[in-house]
């Protein structure tokens, strides 16, 4: 429980902080096709014997390199490109996996979320991805805002904004993979749009949209652990239960101010 | 052509894009203090020529140089320029103040991974005075009007106190008597500061009252002079493949 505990609120984290990129730059399409795309690595993990979580993020950061490279080039639309690589990366998967004979609850556990099941080597590696996606992020914040407001402008400053980008898109995927141990595959992408939604509805200003993604990412991963902990219901789906609650409540908050 | 002290040069500038000719030819210097204006019809080449300059785009052939060096090698001297694109390239409802707008001109590669210093912040809020809307700097940018919006992104663009500033279809979506104040007020800043200003507009009656220079293209440059001798020059009805009385709405009745 307590493996749990730190992994919701490191997750809750570091999605909530990706979360305020990934709604500003419109990438939450990107976000569900990474998630869904990465399950070919995690079943190539499955059947080499490997931790799923580590060829998943392999796969994770592979897949989001290339939706990159193939929008930045011009020659297809990103959302396209995400379309593709999302069924492909599903069908990769399926496929591998019927080639492995009998039961694997990990992978379940992969598919619907199961922070209860996070092991020591997990915590670790969640450690890990926090590091790099978070020193990145704050080096790189005012640069990251730039280039998501007016990216023209951003090369015309100078900046190397194709290096940006992709430093974006593999924080991005890294953060995929650990939104995929909290709550599967199949909810991974809540994570990473809800809290910044939220957080928008909340405020006018960024840093305080960024505040509030944080604080309602973190504290809905804890009451979602709670609840399901509590009733014995599936942990991860109770996060984004949750984490959806807090959305309509600040939607609903934003709607009626306006009103005013 | 007096070759000292030129800010912007081209030589022999030619563009294509899958085949098809965007720029040809193009030779050009634009001199300390100017502001030169480039016009033309929809489609003639007026932001590509723009983008080159700035070391957005690669030309095909021919040379260009900013401040003696090619756009692409600038390096510390992109310091020194000062940019505004078009008004529709920027994400709308961001949740920016309008300072935090004006801030962004200072974000450049000299000033990554470190935050900004006080004095840029200052520069800033000076760049915001120049506009006249330094009370406005905490509001959120996404709720003022066109015409505040365009002054907010020229105070950006002002923000690194540039010597030569880049506008391209500044005066798109603002209403006439906003932008007899606009180009009012970059006029005094060319005057007061010295600035050298190059942009691209479609406004051929505006431009004429306040640019020392016009460079009329469509692919390649048709006719350039003071606005006087553009106007009057039958090559830019050519340019524009129409009869240029209708481009002033004369004889309408």
């Amino acid at each position: 429980m307590q493996r749990a505990f730190l992994a919701v609120i490191m997750v809750g984290l570091l999605c909530s902080t990706l979360s305020f990129f990934v709604v500003l730059n419109k990438l939450s399409f990107m976000g569900a096709g990474i998630s869904h795309a990465m399950l070919g690595g995690i079943a190539a993990g499955v059947l080499l014997g490997v931790n799923p979580l580590y060829t998943g993020a392999v796969s994770a950061v592979f897949i989001a390199l290339l939706i990159g490279y193939i929008s930045k080039q011009g020659k297809m639309q990103e959302d396209t490109a995400i379309g593709i690589l999302f069924a492909t990366g599903m069908a990769l998967g399926i496929t591998l996996i019927s080639f492995k004979e009998g039961y694997y609850p990990e992978l379940f556990s992969l598919l619907f979320g199961n922070v209860l099941a996070v092991s020591a080597a997990d915590l670790w590696f969640l450690v890990t991805v926090l590091i790099i996606v978070l020193l990145f992020v704050s080096i790189f914040f005012k640069e990251l805002l730039a280039i998501s407001f007016d990216e023209e402008l951003a090369r015309a400053n100078g900046l190397p904004v194709a290096f940006l980008y992709m430093g974006l898109l593999v924080s991005l995927s890294l953060t995929v993979v650990a939104s995929v141990m909290v709550v599967g595959v199949v909810l991974a992408s809540a994570l990473l749009v809800i809290p910044a939604a939220a957080g928008y509805r909340l405020s006018k200003n960024y840093r305080f949209m960024l505040f509030f993604s944080i604080i309602i990412g973190v504290t809905s991963g804890i009451a979602g652990l709670v609840f399901s902990f509590n009733y014995d219901v599936p942990s991860g789906a109770s996060i984004v239960l949750c984490s959806a609650t807090v959305f309509f409540v600040s939607l609903i908050a934003s709607l009626t101010v306006q009103r005013r | 052509m007096d070759e000292r002290g030129v800010v912007v040069k081209t030589e022999g500038l030619s563009m294509l894009l899958n085949g098809s000719v965007i720029l040809e030819d193009i030779n050009l210097g634009i001199y300390p203090g100017e502001m030169v204006c480039i016009i033309g019809p929809n489609g003639a080449g007026k932001t590509t020529l723009l983008r080159i300059l700035l070391g957005l785009v690669r030309p095909t052939s021919g040379t260009v140089t900013v401040f003696g060096v090619s756009p692409r090698d600038l390096g510390e001297k992109r310091d020194l320029i000062g940019y505004m694109p078009q008004k529709p390239l920027y994400q709308r409802n961001f949740p920016l103040s309008v300072l935090d707008v004006v801030a962004m001109g200072a974000v450049t590669k000299s000033t990554m991974g470190r935050p900004l210093s006080r004095l840029q912040r200052n520069m800033a809020l000076q760049g915001l005075e120049k506009v006249g809307l330094q009370e406005l700097a905490g509001y959120p940018f996404n709720e003022l009007s066109g015409g505040q919006q365009q002054r907010v992104f020229l105070a950006r663009a002002l923000s690194k106190a540039p010597c030569l500033l880049f506008l391209d279809e500044p005066n798109a979506g603002l209403d006439l008597p906003t932008q007899g104040r606009f180009f009012k007020l970059l006029k005094e800043l060319q005057e007061k500061d010295g600035l050298t200003v190059v942009m691209v507009s479609h406004d051929l009656a505006v431009v004429a009252a306040y640019a020392n220079r016009l460079l009329c293209i469509n692919r390649s440059m048709h006719v350039h002079g003071s606005p006087a001798d553009v106007l009057n020059s039958p090559l830019l009805g050519e340019a524009y493949r129409c009869e240029y009385e209708v481009l002033f709405g004369r004889g309408r009745g």
